[in-house]
């Protein structure tokens, strides 16, 4: 980059870091609320048409209650998905600028489904009193499919990072041509973009679920609590074997189209067949130390025969491999860990319904929901890691690199360190607020709710 | 019109709404800042709070749409804007963050105590938000902004103009944000609210007419071009904001208040208006023209068409949310 050699290395690169680890900690932050935001439609409104079909006032209950929780979730989402929207042009402007015109479609669309999702969210929360039954339930069902469209939209643009296409370069690299269609269905979108909105779906619902399995383990027991466990939990269990499908499909992509990633997150060193799947371990430059080997499961799962040649670090030029591969490979690991500990919950769960139509009695069970919430986070974010660590040191694959994409504004660690401040406030004010209204909600007991939905005549509440 | 003028012309359409809805979310803050104590700002609080609480949100999202369109279609001007002014950006985004907790959370909250430190950090940062972009849009103006990005940090925007552009922006949305409450007052025959924002009106309109005349003083000699244009081919456009503006104080004066708001978005956005007419063909005045700026031929025409899109979609659900609004159909709690 031009002027960028006049300023002294070490300055630089301290940059970058303060640059990444600001963009990866609000990004962490936002991607929580991000997906409650894409799959909290669903959940609601599941439980806001059982309690119109069934005349249900536990789940109408429910439905309004979440719609409440969800207006907090969701300003909160949209001022750090701001947030976000300034980080692109502050930290990376010359990403921006060579690769705005190119990246920029997806965002553009994604601007349609946040103002869809905006207006509709809006009307389906403060809506509960004025509006009838089905009409208030229909205007929830545009921020499903926005939910949906955005988080598209969104993804898409990601997975265009990792598989560039869609546009011409000239010789000084300035993007001079694009084919705005190529650019959305990109070759990774097919794999990166289900595999997200499920992981939204996934956290969504265990983290619902997980709020009522505390208050039965309290020993709430009443329908209001099994209802408010069993919705969100039937969706985040129904989208955990897909999940799972797509995570397969995923890291033979990955494989195939980004091996330096796929090596660094699988400590593969030395390129040939017969590769050794490790579980755990630390990554070294002479192989993975401490871990559980399967000898050729790795060549297996990626070409469905041990005699798949996998590429190793070996091949990958120096300067072009990703750091930090335990930290890869440890999230990888736990990811996918969680993955099936969730699958195997999801089965337990459907096996007891199938067999008793009924939750498993074991309190085990209860605390397996209650921990499955932040497990589903925590898998997130360690997807989160695999993906963008994991691509570096490019911030588009094979093209620009990080270093040449980073802002020279000074100051980026101080506003680190304030960044980091204001949104350890804000997730305590969230969490906060959000107790306070289910204490309060407590307190009104679940039976005698002061507000009436529908209009003070339709007394449908009063179960 | 080229492609790349009509993206720029989406720019300020966007530009526009935002200006008027945002900017009249945020003045709600500044009214709400100053309302006084507890007991006696009850009232107007509780009035900016039912009018705010549906609609924000979506307001909010006018942002999003100019930054994307803006780093889409003007890739090169969206770098040489972040990179330069990247310290009113930096708390103009930290105005956003503190603005939309601080309100969502307050509602939700019942200690009064927690509700002062939330209204507070709501109603600071509304008035803190609107000076910031402010700076940014009159540090653009002032041609402080080099089209290779990196300018300076501090003396790009700590100069009369974007000073006084920022301080513009505060008062126009504290204007408006008044008579839309105004109208909102009237919904409910809450005769006392009626006049206490017409009086605020008055001041703000005030303020904001003071600001505008320092400020073509400050074009003259900031930002030439802009002002040699605004007095010519923008002419017109001042005039107009100039009259309705005119019209809106008389009629405040009169107790008349039947078009109100009409007449008060058009005085705001003909001043948008004349800056763009003022400021073309330049993004950057004077390094950087629309068409120099401008994304390749595809990229413009994907801005196009989903700005069409949203033009038969998002404007009527838009039109459907201010109506359901208004009808008290969607709020918190009926009157």
């Amino acid at each position: 980059m031009p002027g960028f050699d006049l300023l002294p290395l070490a300055a630089s690169e301290s940059n970058l870091l303060a640059a990444r680890e600001l963009m990866a900690f609000t990004l962490a932050f936002h991607i929580v609320l991000a997906s409650i935001g894409v799959a909290f439609p669903a959940i609601v409104l599941t439980a806001n048409y059982i309690g119109l079909k069934r005349e249900d006032p536990d789940a109408m209950r429910l439905a309004r209650r979440w719609s409440k929780v969800a207006a907090v979730t969701f300003a909160t989402g949209a001022v750090t998905g701001t947030v976000l929207s300034f980080e692109f042009g502050l930290l990376w402007p010359q990403f921006m600028e060579r690769f705005g015109d190119a990246f920029g479609i997806a965002f553009a669309i994604e601007g349609l489904f946040f103002f869809t999702e905006a207006i509709f969210l809006a009307i389906y929360i403060y809506g509960w009193k004025r509006l009838s039954g089905w009409a208030h339930f229909w205007s929830g069902v545009p921020m499903l499919v926005a939910g949906i469209g955005g988080a598209f939209s969104v993804v898409t643009a990601n997975a265009w990072m990792n598989q560039p296409q869609g546009f011409t370069l000239d010789a000084a690299g300035k993007v001079v041509d694009t084919a705005p269609l190529q650019v959305l269905f990109n070759p990774a979108w097919h794999y990166e973009v289900p595999h997200m909105i499920l992981a939204a779906y996934m956290v969504a619902g265990f983290l619902f679920a997980s709020v009522y399995a505390v208050g039965m383990l309290k020993g709430r027991r009443d329908r209001h609590h099994r209802l408010g466990l069993l919705i969100p939990l039937t969706i985040a269990c129904i989208a955990t074997p897909a999940q799972i499908f797509f995570g397969d499909v995923a890291a033979r992509e990955v494989a195939d189209h980004q091996p330096a990633k796929f090596a660094a997150f699988e400590c593969i060193q030395q390129t040939g067949p017969n590769q050794t799947e490790y579980l755990g371990g630390i990554c070294t430059d002479e192989g993975v130390k401490g871990a559980i080997g399967i000898p050729g499961l790795d060549s297996l799962l990626v070409g469905f025969s041990t005699d798949t040649v996998v590429t190793g670090l070996e091949d990958i030029a120096p300067d072009e491999r990703p750091p930090a591969n335990t930290l890869l490979h440890l999230s990888f690991d736990a990811m996918v860990g969680i993955g099936f500990a969730l699958l195997a919950l999801a089965a337990w769960f459907a096996f007891a319904w199938w067999r008793w139509r009924e939750l498993p009695r074991t309190p085990w069970f209860l605390r397996a929901v209650a921990a499955s919430g932040a497990a589903a986070i925590v898998a997130l974010w360690c997807g989160w890691i695999v993906t963008e660590v994991g691509r570096q040191p490019w911030i588009v694959q094979g093209l620009m690199r990080t270093e040449e994409a980073v802002t020279e504004a000074e100051g980026i660690w101080f506003a680190f360190a304030g960044v980091l401040l204001l949104y350890t406030g804000l997730g305590a004010a969230a969490i906060l607020v959000i107790r306070g209204m289910s204490r309060r909600w407590r307190e009104q007991g679940e039976s005698g709710e002061s507000e009436t939905p529908y209009g003070p005549s339709a007394g449908g509440s009063a179960g | 019109m080229s492609k790349a003028d009509a993206c720029a012309a989406i720019l300020w359409i966007g530009a526009t709404m935002y200006a008027i809805f945002g900017g009249a979310d945020f003045g709600g803050g500044l009214w709400d800042l100053i309302a006084g104590g507890d007991e006696r700002g009850k009232r107007p609080r509780a009035r900016i709070q039912r009018s705010l609480t549906p609609v924000w949100e979506a307001n909010h999202v006018w942002l999003i749409f100019i930054l994307v369109v803006l780093w889409t279609a003007f890739p090169e001007a969206f770098a040489a804007i972040m990179s330069t002014l990247y310290v009113p950006l930096t708390l103009a985004a930290l105005g956003i963050v503190l603005r939309g907790a601080g309100f969502a959370f307050r509602k939700s909250v019942e200690s009064l105590p927690a509700q002062r430190a939330l209204g507070a950090s709501f109603a600071v940062s509304s008035v803190m938000t609107p000076f910031f972009m402010g700076a940014v849009v009159g540090a653009v103006a002032s041609g402080n902004v080099p089209a290779e990005g990196n300018g300076a940090a501090f003396s790009s925007w700590l100069e009369p103009l974007p000073l006084l552009t920022g301080a513009m922006f505060v008062a126009s949305g504290a204007y408006l944000a008044a008579i839309f409450l105004i109208a909102d007052s009237r919904r409910y025959n809450d005769r006392d609210m009626e006049e206490y924002f017409a009086r605020r009106a008055l001041w703000a309109a005030g303020a904001a007419g003071a600001f505008a005349m320092a400020g073509i003083v400050a074009l003259h000699s900031d930002a030439r071009y802009i002002f040699d244009r605004l007095l010519a081919e923008g002419l017109p456009l001042v005039g107009l904001s100039m009259a309705c503006g005119l019209g809106v104080s008389i009629m405040l004066l009169r107790g008349r208040r039947r078009g109100l708001r009409a007449l008060a978005i058009l005085a705001v956005s003909a001043v948008i208006w004349g800056w763009g007419v003022a400021q073309f063909p330049y993004l950057l005045p004077t390094s950087l023209d629309i068409a120099t700026a401008s994304a390749p031929g595809p990229t413009l025409l994907s801005v196009l068409i989903v700005f069409g899109v949203a033009a038969v979609t998002i404007l009527p659900a838009l039109a459907l949310l201010y109506s359901l609004s208004q009808r008290d159909m969607v709020g918190e709690s009926g009157e």
